[in-house]
């Protein structure tokens, strides 16, 4: 076995022994449960309105599909904040947390490579993340198809792009941690976070009200953290073509992000992680 | 055969703090070697620096005689931390399965070798239980485990003894002379000067990150051993017989005080006294301790 297979096993078996991801599937199984019954309600009260005020039955079957879609985007909105809140509790402590008590001081001197060390981990969360994301989100959109019978287009694209977001902020921990102690990753992760999501709100104001300079600013802060500009796809590959002319609103993207900008994300997690090696390869432990 | 560990002016300056201004050692093959200074003294990042923790900022240093750092030597290298944490969510079984399986060692001999130390350490009855219901003495000792599950031609030992009691302070010390029997060498960080005295070869003492000082332990009792013989019915004449073993020769009251070249004369003395019609009680060598030694080379200050 090599020993980044070894570290990432020992970073998923870590997880699940000490009840993180339990913490997490409990309160995420609360939270599509939730989402369930809230939804169970107004979708039943949305259906009589728009069956007495809707002036065709064409009407109102367009009108209750698009209430339907907006509401998954906003539970998928929610589990997608989630996992990357997951994917920041996983990553701020682990090598800082390591370094700090002296746990790493044994692995490090065996005859494997740091970069194997940060690899392993990098692995073994990237596991459990998609194992998260795909309960939550998975959770969301098997509830509105039992509820409503409808399935998202490019539901596996649009997952693809939310997991893809978590394994960015995921990234971007396991880097801090590497140079920082824990809370400061923490801080410094969600500082990113903030601030790629008033971003994505200036650029889709911006967009809405044709302001250039808006734009700009919101795509310098995607090319900071191009976490939010990957939710932002994923909503416009699952949106329906009608929702999506709705701006202003995290759940529909006036403001799409080009493929280009997709292509810059993924370089920028391969960067990333390239840092978060060479970070770990010239601490001293 | 290549030393197992040779250093050369290597040095660690953190800011503009030398924590390690030069130091300069050679242990041997199967050697026991022990590492003493004051608090501060720059032994842990010492240690550190020859386990590839630590970048030196100058310098060079070998183990096993590839350059420090060298991954290939590292499986022939074991590590006992000092105030070291291990994975506590983990059970002692699978703990020392880990290190092994990261040491690459193969399924079988891992297995026989980890059941092996278990049993050495004293800790198969709590192979089981998490690391987190260990008390301190019991992660020491499967730590300790932990740093020979490979057969380690050279093994660190940053201060092994701290938090064990007396059996546990034995059982490090029969280790150590078992492996060291088996041509291990060891480096030996302590404080503990009576247990660097009973189990080291040679010792290097350390103070303001150089070594200042390298002593060989058998050489404390050789030429330099004073004894003390208390002894009744002893006349002038049979006091200055003695003269033939040793010299310094002072009688006070019932003890005799001299300073012989070594102890293998004792039995010769004794012989000596017992024909001469005297009256022997005891007689006891005096070591000159390795304390007094330190406390001289590092001065009452510890260097401070």
């Amino acid at each position: 076995m090599s020993a980044i297979s070894i570290i990432g096993r020992l970073t998923f078996r870590e997880a699940i022994r000490r009840r993180i991801m339990l913490a997490g599937l409990v309160l995420g199984i609360a939270f599509v449960i939730l989402f369930s019954i809230g939804t169970h309600f107004i979708f039943g009260q949305i259906a009589r309105n728009t069956a007495v005020n809707m002036p065709s039955q064409m009407a109102a079957n367009v009108m209750m599909a698009e209430t339907t879609n907006g509401f998954l985007m906003m539970g998928l909105y929610a589990a997608t904040f989630l996992s990357v809140a997951m994917a920041a509790l996983l990553g701020a402590d682990t090598l800082a947390g390591e370094i700090n008590s002296g746990t790493i001081q044994t692995i490090a001197t065996k005859p494997i490579r740091r970069a194997d060390v940060v690899l392993g981990k990098w692995l073994g969360f990237a596991w459990l993340l998609g194992l998260y994301v795909l309960l939550m989100c998975g959770g969301i959109v098997l509830s509105v198809f039992i509820q409503r019978g409808h399935i998202p287009q490019n539901l596996w694209i649009g997952l693809g792009l939310i997991y893809m977001e978590a394994i960015v902020i995921m990234t971007i921990t396991l880097m801090l941690s590497a140079a920082f102690p824990a809370l400061a990753t923490g801080g410094i992760v969600f500082g990113l976070y903030g601030l790629s999501f008033i971003g994505g709100w200036i650029e889709e104001i911006g967009a809405a009200l044709q302001s250039d300079t808006a734009i700009k600013v919101g795509i310098i802060t995607s090319l900071i953290n191009p976490s939010e500009s990957l939710w932002k796809r994923a909503v416009f590959e699952m949106q329906s073509p009608i929702m999506n002319m709705f701006w202003g609103s995290p759940f529909a993207s006036a403001s799409v992000p080009s493929l280009l900008m997709m292509g810059y994300a993924f370089l920028y997690l391969l960067v990333v992680l390239f840092v978060a090696v060479r970070i770990f390869q010239n601490r001293d432990l | 055969m290549a030393d197992a560990i040779e250093t050369n002016q290597l040095r660690k300056v953190f800011g503009d703090y030398a924590a390690v201004k030069g130091l300069t050692l050679q242990v041997k093959q199967s050697e026991v070697f022990g590492f003493l200074g004051p608090n501060g003294a720059g032994k842990t990042t010492s240690m550190k620096m020859l386990l590839g923790l630590i970048a030196p900022t100058s310098g060079e240093a070998s183990l096993l005689g590839k350059p420090i750092g060298y991954r290939e030597a590292m499986s022939r290298v074991g590590f006992l931390p000092e105030h070291f944490r291990f994975q506590e969510w983990l059970t002692a079984d699978e703990f020392l399965l880990l290190h092994g399986q990261l040491l690459g060692m193969k399924k079988d001999d891992l297995q026989q070798r980890r059941d092996e130390l278990l049993e050495r350490v004293g800790l198969t009855p709590f192979r089981k239980k998490h690391l987190r219901t260990f008390s301190k003495g019991m992660l020491q000792r499967v730590g300790l485990a932990q740093a020979l599950l490979n057969r380690p031609a050279l093994v660190f030992l940053d201060e092994p003894t701290s938090g064990l009691d007396p059996v546990g302070r034995r059982l490090v010390r029969d280790v150590i002379r078992e492996v060291r029997a088996q041509g291990t060498s060891v480096f030996l960080n302590s404080h503990l000067l009576s247990e660097i005295e009973v189990t080291c070869d040679r010792v290097g003492f350390i103070q303001h990150g150089e070594v200042v000082r390298v002593l060989d332990l058998a050489s404390l009792s050789n030429g330099q051993t004073s004894v003390t013989i208390r002894v009744s019915n002893l006349g002038a004449e049979s006091l200055n017989g003695l003269s033939q073993w040793g010299r310094e020769i002072q009688m006070d009251g019932e003890f005799v005080h001299m300073i012989v070249a070594a102890d293998t004369v004792l039995p010769e003395v004794t012989r000596y006294l017992v024909s001469q019609n005297a009256e022997v009680y005891s007689i006891t060598p005096n070591r000159t301790s390795l304390e007094d030694i330190f406390i001289e080379t590092v001065g009452k200050d510890g260097g401070l």
